[in-house]
């Protein structure tokens, strides 16, 4: 790690001076984890919106504030190919892509989770291209939740910053090894600059310890094979593995985040954000910056007098079931909003939707959930539009509504 | 209701095609008969390499039910013949998979045939087929380890002389009648029918003991759960045996205990150690890197590790220093080198004996009309 330029330390307060506050974008706040954990090798392809993260750290690299092998590839496969591989010879990495980049790096995201090779990459999502759309769906990143990969939604730039960070620790954790993907709505997050506390490279040291493999990592001196071919005969068993990475990675998140908490003055709840649920009739599930638009509608229908609560949903992969069942249980009614959809699917909702009516079945007495989509391809999700969904969950609470059904919101008949 | 099932076992990439045309004409044949059947790969496409030894299978049934029984299965297990395309085979047969060495008579049903093609005698193939605990007939056709299947060589009806001589073996899986009909409509080709007619009438078959055969015992892995096993599919390096005596540094492979060739191999070099020059061409050329490097600064390939593809051969500078020998011409894998450092005298003698007369190369003719004299010559 270079010491900061001069010019960088005084905007950021120099090392030791403790947290400092800037007008960042959500890209810029994942750039600045790339610096503070002082990540080995990053590889970039550019794709909007998840390219304003690569036009941050080619900046700070230029300026002399950051040091890292920044390699630019022809494609996103190469891309994540390339990620894969220093991770395996223990370099700290990072990636990222947005919409069908992220898909034609395919292969490599595939093996990635497969072969227990820790990195974390940002999405920035993006709809899936035909008609070149670049607004939010979350599709994209979606696509890898089957495969091991940890997955995670965030709200606002200081979220993304500290997810981050969180990202790293679980994934290096040596229960864990695997990749981490960060999602960030394409426009909402990784173009609209906040006001973002940025910890001082001690404060990261502190909770941040350096990417160890241990045995596993490929050297001369450890002279190992990673993934010779594996048929029948161990491939069941290597999935059975991952199963239980994935299955330890719930306590290793728990565990980051009381010690993130604990370091960093914060008060994250790990899995879930609830917001107004203390007394909660009815409640609403989102992810990412839809949250916003949803606490805008509720407060207003909480003047009301309509008892409305929201749960915003951080971790996608491990999916928080429990903690699900622990705020939802009671509900009368939830309404599920996904930004992505899953054609033909169940009750045709999109994928959240389909994961909490799941974790909420075997409940003794579960609540009615109706799914809504709402926001595609990077459309306003107005507090007006949520209005109307909190209104359709009470009228399904009182079974005025087919709660079998999916229903869009904001698109023009 | 009964159900016949053939396994095939052959070669691959060079077989494939051969073996599917064996499976698919005892499909045809039982259809003749009224009945249905499948015929299916199990080791076939991507990891087909070339000399990797693969399966194909045809079930014949009365019933659909009867054959759902087959289709699930990975490879069934309980069949009425076994056909061997490449008589190197009858040592036994890996699969990519960690399985180990499986016996070529292991999924040969009790009393059932096994049928190979072969130019060796029928007590010499047994010596070197692993002991099967229950009898079994031995059958073979007079013939070399087939490519007719690519289309680059000339058809010499191995496939329909092996279909012949199964309606012999296992009449009750097929008639000849059903077969002959089947390859009339198959290949429309009056010779492959008298072909077939002709293998039918001279098969046949030799008694095998329950204890007869090779008291070997096949290697196997430990297959360790998912508790046990390395995660991260990590494979441990093997520690190497030491710098090579007599010079500074280079490099002594360990061999992977777990990774053994044998059953890929149908050639092995045989090396003249006092006409090497040690010159390393054929430790440096060699794509499987099995060349050990002795003590005494000679190159020895290792047979656990030796494929059989004959660069060495091509490469070594020396006229007769490395030769290669047909598998079927070796009953142990031993190391040369150490016989040849006992007993120069004994070595030399077995090595004159393994050039002199040595079976029939693998693979790859060297003038028109080769086949034709050396099936001629065994035949005599």
């Amino acid at each position: 790690m270079n010491p900061p330029s001069t010019a960088l330390a005084e905007k950021i307060g120099g090392p030791g001076s403790g947290e400092t506050e800037e007008l960042i974008s959500g890209s810029e706040a994942i750039s600045h984890v790339c610096r503070l954990a002082d990540v080995d090798v990053i590889t970039a392809y550019p794709i909007r919106p998840y390219d304003t993260v690569m036009q941050y750290v080619s900046q700070m690299i230029a300026n002399g504030d950051f040091d890292c092998e920044y390699i630019v590839a022809e494609s996103e496969h190469s891309q994540f190919e390339i990620v894969k591989h220093a991770s395996a010879v223990g370099a700290r990495v990072f990636c990222g892509s947005s919409g069908v980049g992220w898909f034609y790096a395919f292969e490599a995201l595939a093996v990635t989770a497969g072969l227990r090779l820790p990195m974390v990459a940002m999405v920035g999502n993006r709809a899936l291209d035909d008609p070149g759309a670049f607004g939010v769906e979350h599709n994209d990143a979606l696509a890898v939740r089957d495969l091991g990969w940890m997955l995670n939604w965030v709200e606002t730039a200081q979220e993304a910053l500290d997810t981050a960070l969180i990202a790293y620790r679980v994934a290096e954790d040596p229960r864990v090894f695997l990749p981490c993907a960060i999602s960030c709505d394409g426009a909402f997050l990784t173009h609209s600059q906040a006001i973002v506390k940025v910890p001082s490279q001690e404060m990261v040291d502190s909770f941040l310890p350096p990417y160890d493999r241990g045995d596993k990592q490929l050297h001369p001196d450890n002279p190992i094979t990673i993934a010779p071919q594996a048929n029948e005969d161990w491939l069941m068993e290597m999935r059975r593995q991952n199963d239980q990475a994935a299955r330890r990675a719930r306590g290793v998140i728990i565990e980051a985040y009381e010690d993130f908490n604990a370091k960093f003055g914060r008060d994250y709840e790990p899995f879930l954000e609830r917001y107004m649920m203390d007394d909660a009739e009815v409640a609403l599930v989102g992810m990412g910056t839809m949250g916003m638009p949803v606490k805008v509608a509720v407060r207003k229908m909480r003047e009301q007098g309509k008892k409305v609560g929201f749960v915003r949903v951080r971790w996608f992969r491990p999916f928080p079931a429990v903690e699900l069942q622990e705020a939802l249980g009671g509900m009368q009614a939830v309404g599920v909003i996904d930004r992505d959809y899953s054609f033909g699917s169940s009750h045709h909702s999109g994928t959240l939707g389909t994961e909490v009516r799941s974790a909420l079945y075997p409940l003794e007495k579960s609540p009615k959930v109706v799914t809504f989509i709402a926001g595609l391809g990077g459309r306003e999700v107005t507090a007006d539009n949520v209005v109307e969904t909190t209104d359709m969950v009470f009228d399904a609470a009182e079974g005025k509504l087919n709660d079998q059904d999916t229903y869009w919101i904001g698109v023009r008949e | 209701m009964s159900t016949g099932s053939v396994e095939v076992v052959y070669r691959g990439i060079f077989q494939k095609t051969l073996a599917k045309n064996i499976c698919r004409g005892i499909v045809f044949a039982a259809i003749k008969e009224g009945k249905i059947g499948i015929a299916f790969g199990r080791y076939s496409d991507s990891p087909e390499r070339n000399g990797i030894p693969a399966k194909q299978f045809a079930v014949v049934s009365d019933t659909e039910e009867e054959l759902q029984e087959y289709l699930s299965r990975y490879e069934p297990d309980n069949n009425d013949v076994t056909m061997v395309a490449d008589d190197t085979l009858c040592k036994g047969v890996e699969s990519w998979a960690w399985y180990g060495l499986q016996p070529i008579n292991k999924l040969l049903a009790k009393d059932g045939t096994l049928l190979v093609t072969s130019t060796q005698s029928a007590n010499k193939l047994i010596k070197t087929i692993h002991r099967k605990g229950s009898p079994y007939d031995l059958a073979t056709i007079k013939a070399q380890a087939s490519f007719s299947g690519l289309w680059v060589y000339k058809d010499d009806h191995t496939d329909v002389r092996l279909l012949g001589a199964l309606a012999k073996v296992a009449p009750h899986i097929v008639s000849l009648d059903s077969v002959l009909e089947a390859i009339k409509d198959q290949w429309k080709d009056d010779k492959k029918v008298a072909s077939a007619k002709k293998a039918h009438d001279e098969t046949e078959s030799t008694s095998v003991g329950a204890e007869q055969g090779s008291d070997a015992e096949p290697f196997s892995f430990d297959m360790p759960g998912y508790t046990k096993m390395e995660e991260g599919l990590v494979i441990r390096g093997i520690a190497a045996k030491g710098d090579i005596p007599g010079r500074d540094g280079g490099f002594v492979p360990g061999r992977n205990p777990t990774f053994k060739k044998y059953s890929t191999r149908t050639m092995r070099p045989v090396i003249n150690f006092s006409t090497c020059t040690k010159c390393t061409l054929c430790w440096l050329n060699c794509p499987d890197t099995c060349f050990d490097i002795t003590p005494d600064g000679f190159y020895e390939a290792n047979m656990e590790a030796c494929c059989g593809c004959g660069v060495c051969e091509a490469v070594c500078p020396v006229k007769e220093c490395v030769t290669m020998v047909n598998e079927e011409a070796f009953e142990d894998n031993d190391s040369q080198w150490e016989l040849w450092t006992k007993d120069k005298d004994g070595y030399s003698a077995w090595l004159a004996e393994k050039i002199a007369n040595p079976p029939a190369r693998s693979h790859g003719f060297h003038h028109i009309g080769q086949y034709a004299e050396e099936i001629a010559n065994e035949s005599s």
